[in-house]
């Protein structure tokens, strides 16, 4: 047993006090031992995080409490330690990379400051040789220049660069486990891509173990050895990952494994009447600079686009994050300013007011990405959904309003008596079919979908885009797809067009854009995205 | 699932904070002492005044609080109004019928004329806190400017708080230009050394009850509007304000149906404290001498008799107990509002 680095046995957790107890995890056992890579995988609420959180016993407590289990690095009890046990642990020989690169690098310190914070701590290192350590660091997780970037802050850096960087501070006492929670969730494929190589790389040279957190299969496939699956607090399935992908014996873990969001939009036919249609949109922020605020130069968020959404059909825009894809949509609904003619239906829509496009909206709608942020917390669901009739003075009276909201949130697939209830009874699987209703409720022509899978697990993503198609057969909708997960785009578009700094890419049907992508950038999104491939070729921005 | 609460359908979150409310003891108590006291005094004319309650005279029932019955009415000698507390009118009612008297039989402006001594006259059986250097009965006063303190202040809140919380909206809501210019007009505005124009302003205008109001509405409204615009500039790029404007609802309906809500937690935290703030305004000017017209009832006015008259120490020191009291009553009240609105506490 000594060889084993972390032995977790019979872990539980629960949150609360007194009468609202919630057990997080249940009975969890599992371990590591060196240099191998273990990965726990479940959907969000599972309790994966909770137990890496444990491990270093980051837990709120007392808020948090172990009721029953031990957790040992190396024979050493971590539940209940001391504070100057843990101080030699964390950080030291088990060090941790959260998922948000955003907020957990400290905004007011330089990214050398930050690292070294953890050498002086632990190792005693005077200013100059920590100084020394951090830049070898630092060209150890590849972050480019270096020695330039090494009084840099935060926020000058991009979001792969800053994960780069916890990933430097996280090795900087060459720790033994490194335990990385949804290391790639919040970065672009291509990033995740360089990432997760990275970290390959990183372990073959240092030997240190890798307890990874995720829920996307594909990087569990690709990275680790031996995997656990978590589901509701209790490891259902644990082994080889080789063995739990290619015979799952749970159900649940098949159930995951199926849950992949597959299938293809349906043969059209070709002679539908164009819906959307633009030439060279253009949507530019200006920059100003000086006391004057003169323009100097525009931010070209989106720079000269053509489009055209045919009737019953879906194109899909991929990109990364700041490729244009969202100010693109938002442009097309009028939401933002822009130039260049806008063409919907037979009407040009380009340039008329508030009050002029208000019959117009009832036939253009909207879903967005956060099921959580785009439901009013203080409406009921009903009352989310009936605002649309209101604005647009459809179904008379109450008692024909309520039919209509029943029927829509039917056709979502929800309960209609759930409509007196309030939106964060629901979880975000539900409310982004709550979200759906409400756009759907006023039978519009064109919907533009703004990443509405993207905060959603794996198995609801593969419903929700089954709705979106059924939805979209049943009403002869035209769908915008807005999406940086390729796969959910393969599912549904007919078209697609891939964006980078507000240009057009690359255009054309979706098989041909996926099967034989021309452009050197597409063919890097598209490795990246379904092999976890880095690109070498340079196309691509750390 | 859903509780009711005086009736009405509550989300579980108001409940949350109802909660919130009522365990914060010391703001709770206060609340309903507050409250008691507020509705007693509203009934001023019923417990501290010079005319009867209900009296019968001659096998009719009158309500002398109610109606003005002329002397002649029981027998009297004048057409003016009968004086009840003089004992030869109360001795001709009293051969035909009988009198109610409300328990103190002094109204705020009813002299004492049988004072003993020379006003200000101490606290006895008949002037239970003594009279002011007028003869006036102070418990009568305090009840009387104890009402109309808490009424002003609650007018004076809730119109200003309506004039804020609009202005903060539209600049909050548009922002840009609008807001730029709005919110240098008040630096400005706030710039104004109040004190002084209302003391100018009440030269020029005959300061009654409401030319006050008024003339301090000029003034109080910009409490608001920070807190008010802040929160409309955070939410107004919410993902559901954005979906509310993709569905074509009109500006305003957004911003009474998706942002005030918001909006007004903060306010509704402030307003106790804006509450105080008006009612000691109003007090310091009655100090003053700017305030209410002479006669009336006002706390300031009798702090201030208290410091013209110190050898009569139960002025100076009952008027300071009912103001201190009284705001210190709705500080309470407002720290409790503040925990029931605390999102770390109503939301965990």
């Amino acid at each position: 047993m000594s060889a084993r680095l972390l032995n977790v046995d019979d872990l539980s957790v629960t949150f609360g006090m007194k009468d609202r107890n919630v057990e997080a995890v249940r009975g969890v056992s599992f371990e590591i031992s060196r240099g191998e890579t273990l990965a726990i995988v479940g959907e969000s609420g599972s309790g994966k995080s909770v137990t890496a959180l444990s491990i270093l016993q980051l837990l709120p407590y007392p808020r948090a409490s172990h009721p029953s289990g031990s957790i040992t690095v190396e024979g050493q009890q971590v539940i209940g330690a001391s504070h100057t046990v843990m101080k030699d642990i964390r950080g030291d020989r088990i060090s941790m990379v959260f998922q948000e690169p955003m907020t957990s690098l400290n905004p007011l310190h330089s990214i050398e400051r930050q690292i070294n914070e953890t050498l002086i701590l632990h190792r005693a290192l005077g200013k100059k040789a920590a100084r020394a350590r951090t830049l070898e660091l630092l060209e150890l997780v590849g972050l480019q220049d270096a020695e330039n970037r090494l009084d840099a802050y935060p926020h000058e850096l991009s979001g792969g660069q800053r994960q780069r960087v916890m990933i430097a501070m996280a090795l900087a006492n060459e720790p033994d486990l490194l335990i990385a929670d949804e290391p790639t969730t919040a970065v672009d494929v291509t990033i995740q891509a360089q990432l997760l190589k990275l970290l390959k790389d990183l372990q073959a040279r240092l030997g240190m173990a890798i307890l990874l957190i995720t829920h996307d299969l594909g990087i569990v496939r690709h990275m680790a050895e031996r995997v656990c699956v978590m589901q509701a607090g209790e490891i259902v399935e644990e082994g080889l990952v080789s063995d739990v992908f290619g015979k799952p014996q749970h159900a649940y873990t098949q159930a995951l494994l199926a849950a992949e969001p597959g299938g293809r939009p349906p043969p059209r036919m070709g002679d539908a009447p164009e819906i959307m249609r633009t030439e060279g949109l253009k949507v530019w922020f200006p920059i100003k600079r000086g006391i004057l605020k003169r323009t100097v130069d525009y931010v070209r968020a989106v720079d000269g686009i053509d489009l055209s959404v045919k009737a019953g059909h879906t194109v899909g825009v991929v990109g990364e994050s700041g490729s244009g894809k969202t100010t693109l949509g938002m442009a097309l609904l009028r939401l933002i300013r822009s130039d260049g003619p806008i063409q919907f239906g037979d009407k040009a829509i380009q340039g008329l007011s508030f009050s002029d496009m208000r019959p117009l909206r009832r036939e253009m709608q909207v879903v967005f990405q956060d099921p959580f942020a785009s439901l009013s917390p203080r409406l009921s669901v009903g009352q989310i959904v009936e605002e649309g009739l209101l604005v647009h003075k459809l179904g008379g009276d109450y008692d024909e309003r309520r039919a209509l909201i029943s029927a829509a949130l039917a056709e979502v697939g929800l309960d209609p008596e759930t409509q007196d209830r309030y939106p964060h009874e629901f979880s975000g699987g539900q409310r982004q079919r709550i979200s759906i209703a409400r756009a759907m409720v006023l039978k519009p022509k064109f919907v533009v979908l703004d990443e509405p899978t993207s905060a959603l697990d794996m198995s609801v993503q593969a419903q929700i885009v089954d709705l979106l198609r059924d939805l979209q057969r049943a009403n002869d909708l035209a769908y915008l797809f807005i999406s940086h997960d390729l796969r959910v785009v393969r599912a549904l578009s007919d078209d697609v067009i891939v964006m980078r700094d507000g240009k057009v890419v690359e255009t054309g049907s979706t098989d041909t854009i996926f099967d034989n992508p021309k452009d050197p950038y597409t063919r890097a999104l598209m490795a990246a995205a379904f092999d976890l491939q880095a690109d070498e070729t340079g196309v691509v921005r750390t | 699932m859903s509780s009711r609460f005086l009736g009405l359908r509550i989300t579980p979150l108001t409940e949350r904070r109802l909660d919130n409310f009522r365990a914060n003891k010391r703001g709770y108590w206060s609340f309903w002492i507050f409250l008691v006291l507020f509705v007693f005094s509203l009934f001023a004319e019923f417990i501290a005044n010079d005319k009867p309650i209900i009296m019968s005279y001659d096998g009719e029932i009158h309500f002398p609080v109610f109606v003005t019955y002329p002397e002649t009415k029981f027998g009297g000698d004048f057409e003016t109004e009968a004086e009840y507390r003089d004992p030869y009118i109360q001795e001709l009612i009293e051969e035909k019928g009988w009198i109610v008297w409300p328990p103190i039989r002094y109204s705020y402006g009813t002299i004492n004329l049988d004072l003993p001594v020379p006003a200000p006259a101490p606290p006895s059986a008949e002037n239970l806190l003594g009279t002011d250097d007028q003869g006036r009965d102070v418990v009568a006063r305090l009840i009387y400017g104890f009402r109309i303190s808490i009424l002003f202040g609650l007018i004076l809140t809730i119109i200003s708080s309506i004039f804020g919380v609009a202005a903060g909206a539209v600049q909050g809501y548009f922002g840009g230009w609008l807001d730029l210019l709005f919110q240098r007009f008040i630096e400005i505005w706030s710039g104004l050394p109040v004190l002084f124009l209302l003391i100018i302003m009440a030269s020029v205008i005959v300061p009654g009850f409401f030319p006050l109001l008024a003339i301090m509405l000029l003034f109080s409204w910009m409490s608001l509007v920070g807190v008010v615009r802040a929160e409309f500039l955070r939410a107004r790029n919410f993902e559901y304000v954005r979906a509310a404007r993709a569905l074509g609802v009109s500006n305003a309906v957004i911003m009474f149906k998706h942002l005030l809500p918001n909006a007004m937690v903060a306010t509704l935290t402030f307003m106790p404290f804006i509450l105080n703030g008006s009612i000691t305004t109003l007090t310091s000017l009655d100090f003053l001498g700017f305030g209410l017209p002479p006669g009336s009832p006002s706390l300031g006015e009798l702090l201030a008799q208290g410091k013209a008259n110190l050898q009569a120490p139960w002025l100076g020191i009952s008027g300071f107990l009912v103001i201190a009291t009284m705001l210190t009553l709705l500080v309470f009240v407002g720290e409790a509002v503040r925990d029931a609105f605390d999102p770390r506490k109503a939301m965990s």
